[in-house]
């Protein structure tokens, strides 16, 4: 039984852990726009001219 | 647009000291926009960063104080396709988004809790099936205390404050029995854990709560994100106005931005954008907005204008008034009062049932404390017994049931083009046996159009249509919009109060009255004949042609009408405040025969309320300023997106786009979704005939709680989720694009 004391507060503290990550998050508006985090990933413009994909693909699908 | 506006009223301070302004854009189609739009602005000098939200399409821009005018932020984006106006946040949007969060808040910590309770007592469970010394056990119902009292008391507030607002007004509703069997589960569990038992219910009384707080957290999900969009589409449909400042000189200022007094001048064209005073100048203006009423009105100094009317003729000076000053507001203002209580009488499906159920499960509990004490339990295990009793029949798939449908439910309208104000306009929408709608801006578009386009030959009719871009009358829009190619002719002159006319391949083009391009009054009596009709005149060398212009109705008024009469709705009537004689050639075309035209605003809430007192369920379909109280006293009330300020807020929900289709769409998704939810209901009912007796006998173990409660929860979830199978399925991408087209184009155009 002595493996519970340390076993239930790490249980508990790893919990609290994502309990306090979540609140962060939603406090400094993480999920304020769920739909622009879903499509920032997409956008290639941190990349080279020459390494991006050609641009007549996306525009086709509006 | 070469006038700068002035948006100081709209620049906010940001802790670093910077300063920003939230604008809301529109015409964004695709993940490009975010990089163009933010890149756009941040290139611009002084500009410290700019942020786009995706998902509300809006961007907040900040600056250095004083480094720049803000208004290059509307002039940039312009250039990059993109219209954008400043956005006021108005409190009730703020207050929903404020609410979002302090459940999400609540959801997180009641998430966290039952995980970690739950881990708990699978331990106990075990424990209590092989060997567990009682320190142990108790230990862990310790721990479990620890984390659930803290949670209930935080998380469960949302509960505890509508349970005990609704006591204080002496009814029962949903949360009553939720909140009773939440803190008695509590109670009993940590009476139980000092006595050493082998049961608490800690995991179940935090679980209920997760549960519950899941279907609240979508429920104002919905209801944040169609506020954000009704808020972006009041922004970008806000106009500009002309403020004369003390030297008599007009700056270019947002409508938000005018106080009383001031004075604004407005030119020919344009809209009215504030009641007030004519304080100079003489002109005809167009009140269809306010009145329903489409012949124009003439006005002079010390007339009465309200905003939304059209200026048709010269440019006039208007001295802005406070709301509630002049008579026509003051006694719409006091009709919306009346009227509006009358709506709040409606109780929403989930508290009648909860008001019904309450009593009963309370009864049930007290009856099962009576009959294990009768039997010569012991007080301890009777109150045990009864409390189980409490929490198992504690409504948490009522409470579920509910807003899963009405999430769904809304979503669905929301594809269709419809945004819901009023949670529980869903209800009321599938009660509806009557409809009433008024005519001017809800039956016709609120734009005028040629109507005989057809007898006018195509090149004679481009010659006028490129004529009338150039000219400011409102008749001559509806010309324009015939524009094959929207380029204007060079050189337009316009004569005042005739028309305009250019040179175009060597002839004189003239565009105007019909005095003004040589025919007589007699030549216009043939036309006239149909009284809803006003006539520009073309004359181009030796060709010309009259045109008449009118309002049309909307492109599927007599499929929607068609589609309510097939759908069981027979009862409908067209209530105007427009010349009967106008109504009637409507009414005709849709076949209704029930039409009634020139109503006061008045007139029209005593029809309704006698519909009502009959016994009917009216909804309402109308724009006007004047349909405002109408649209409150109704039961359930739909104003399209061109509607006056006034009649979208008294509206239950708002629609979007040309097409009257969504008020048929509508009800038929009410109609499924309170089917649904009566299914919903009846299945919580089973859950509970079953989940009594075990209860009653006692076989209630918080392992049982679990399956029961998770178990029912999901049943009426996935029930709930059915009513995204919908009617009207093959209009779905059309649906689509109605309301992506609408914000982009709709606004736009309004304005112009």
């Amino acid at each position: 039984m002595n493996v519970l004391v340390y076993l239930l507060p790490m249980a508990l503290f790893i919990g609290l852990g994502a309990l306090g990550a979540f609140l962060w998050s939603l406090k400094s508006g993480q999920y304020d726009d769920l739909e622009g985090a879903a499509v920032r990933i997409l956008n290639d413009d941190d990349l080279p001219p020459e390494e991006r994909p050609h641009k007549q693909d996306q525009s086709q699908d509006k | 647009m070469a006038e700068m506006i002035d948006l100081s009223l709209f620049v906010q301070h940001r802790e670093d000291g910077a300063v920003f302004v939230e604008l809301a854009v529109d015409g964004i189609t695709g993940p490009d926009a975010i990089h163009e739009i933010e890149g756009g602005l941040e290139r611009i000098d002084g500009v410290l960063d700019a942020r786009l939200n995706y998902t509300n399409h809006r961007v907040k821009v900040a600056w250095k104080a004083d480094q720049l005018d803000p208004a290059i932020f509307l002039t940039t984006l312009k250039d990059l396709g993109y219209r954008a106006y400043p956005h006021i946040v108005r409190s009730e949007e703020e207050a929903e988004a404020r609410k979002e969060k302090w459940l999400l808040r609540c959801l997180g910590i009641a998430g966290f809790a039952s995980m970690n309770i739950m881990l708990l007592s699978i331990s106990v469970w075990a424990g209590n099936a092989s060997e567990m010394s009682i320190e142990t056990r108790d230990m862990f119902h310790w721990i479990s205390a620890l984390i659930a009292l803290p949670t209930i008391g935080y998380a469960g507030q949302p509960f505890f404050r509508s349970a005990f607002a609704a006591l204080r007004e002496r009814r029962l509703n949903m949360d009553v029995p939720i909140v009773v069997a939440i803190i008695l589960a509590m109670v009993m569990s940590v009476y139980e854990t000092l006595n050493h038992a082998q049961n608490a219910y800690f995991d179940s009384g935090v679980m209920l709560l997760f549960f519950l707080l899941c279907g609240r957290t979508l429920e104002q999900a919905m209801r944040r994100k169609t506020r954000a969009v009704a808020g972006n589409l009041a922004a970008l449909k806000s106009e500009t106005a002309y403020r004369l400042d003390e030297n008599g000189q007009a700056v270019l200022v947002p409508v938000g931005a005018l106080q009383p007094n001031d004075k604004i001048l407005v030119r020919s064209g344009e809209r009215v954008p504030v009641d007030g005073l004519v304080v100079q100048g003489t002109s005809q203006i167009d009140e269809s907005m306010v009145t329903g009423e489409t012949l124009p009105r003439n006005i002079e100094t010390g007339a009465t204008v309200y905003a939304g009317s059209s200026n048709y003729g010269g440019a006039i000076t208007v001295q802005a008034t406070a709301i509630g000053e002049d008579t026509l507001l003051d006694e719409i203002e006091r009709l919306l009062e009346k009227a509006s209580s009358s709506k709040s009488r409606y109780i929403q499906l989930a508290d009648r049932v909860g008001s019904a159920y309450a009593p009963v499960i309370h009864t049930t509990a007290l009856i099962t404390l009576c009959i294990w004490l009768m039997l010569g339990a012991s007080f301890h295990d009777a109150i045990l017994t009864a409390v189980a009793v409490l929490i198992i029949t504690c409504p948490c798939a009522l409470a579920l049931a509910v807003p899963v449908v009405q999430v769904v439910a809304s979503g669905n309208m929301f594809r269709a083009g419809l945004l819901l104000n009023a949670g529980d306009a869903i209800e009321r929408l599938a009660k509806v046996d009557t409809v009433v709608f008024d005519k001017t801006g809800t039956l016709t578009l609120p734009e005028l159009q040629v109507a005989n386009r057809n007898d006018i030959p195509a090149d004679l009719l481009e010659i006028a249509a490129r004529l009338a871009i150039s000219s400011h009358h409102p008749l001559s829009a509806a010309v324009a919009t015939e524009a094959k190619e929207c380029q204007p002719y060079d050189q337009v002159e316009e004569i005042a109060g005739e028309g305009v006319r250019a040179i175009v391949n060597g002839q004189e083009a003239r565009l105007g009255s019909y005095g003004f391009c040589g025919f007589s009054e007699a030549d216009t009596h043939a036309l006239l004949k149909d009284e809803s009709i006003s006539i520009v005149a073309i004359a181009y060398g030796a060709q010309r042609a009259l045109l008449a212009i009118h309002q049309a109705l909307r492109p599927d008024a007599v499929a929607t009408l068609q589609a309510l009469r097939k759908f069981g709705i027979h009862d409908i009537r067209i209530m105007s405040g427009d010349r009967p004689e106008a109504v009637r050639s409507i009414a005709d075309k849709l076949g209704v025969a029930d039409w009634h035209g020139s109503m006061k605003p008045a007139d029209k809430i005593r029809a309704i309320e006698e519909l009502q007192t009959k016994g009917a369920s009216v909804l309402m379909v109308g724009d006007g300023l004047n349909d405002a109280p109408a649209l409150a006293a109704a039961s359930v009330s739909l104003s399209p997106i061109s509607a006056s300020n006034l009649a979208q807020v008294h509206a239950d929900a708002v629609f979007l786009g040309d097409r009257l289709m969504p008020v048929f769409q509508a009800l038929a998704t009410a109609r499924k979704a309170r089917s649904l939810m009566r299914q919903n209901l009846g299945f919580a009912l089973l859950y509970n005939l079953v989940a009594v007796p075990l209860a009653f006998l006692g076989h209630v173990t918080p392992l049982v709680a679990a399956l029961a409660m998770s178990g029912s929860s999901l049943v009426v979830t996935l029930n709930g989720l059915r009513v995204r199978r919908q009617v009207g399925v093959g209009t779905k991408a059309q649906e689509a694009g109605t309301v992506k087209e609408t914000l982009i184009n709709g606004p736009l155009e309004s304005s112009v």
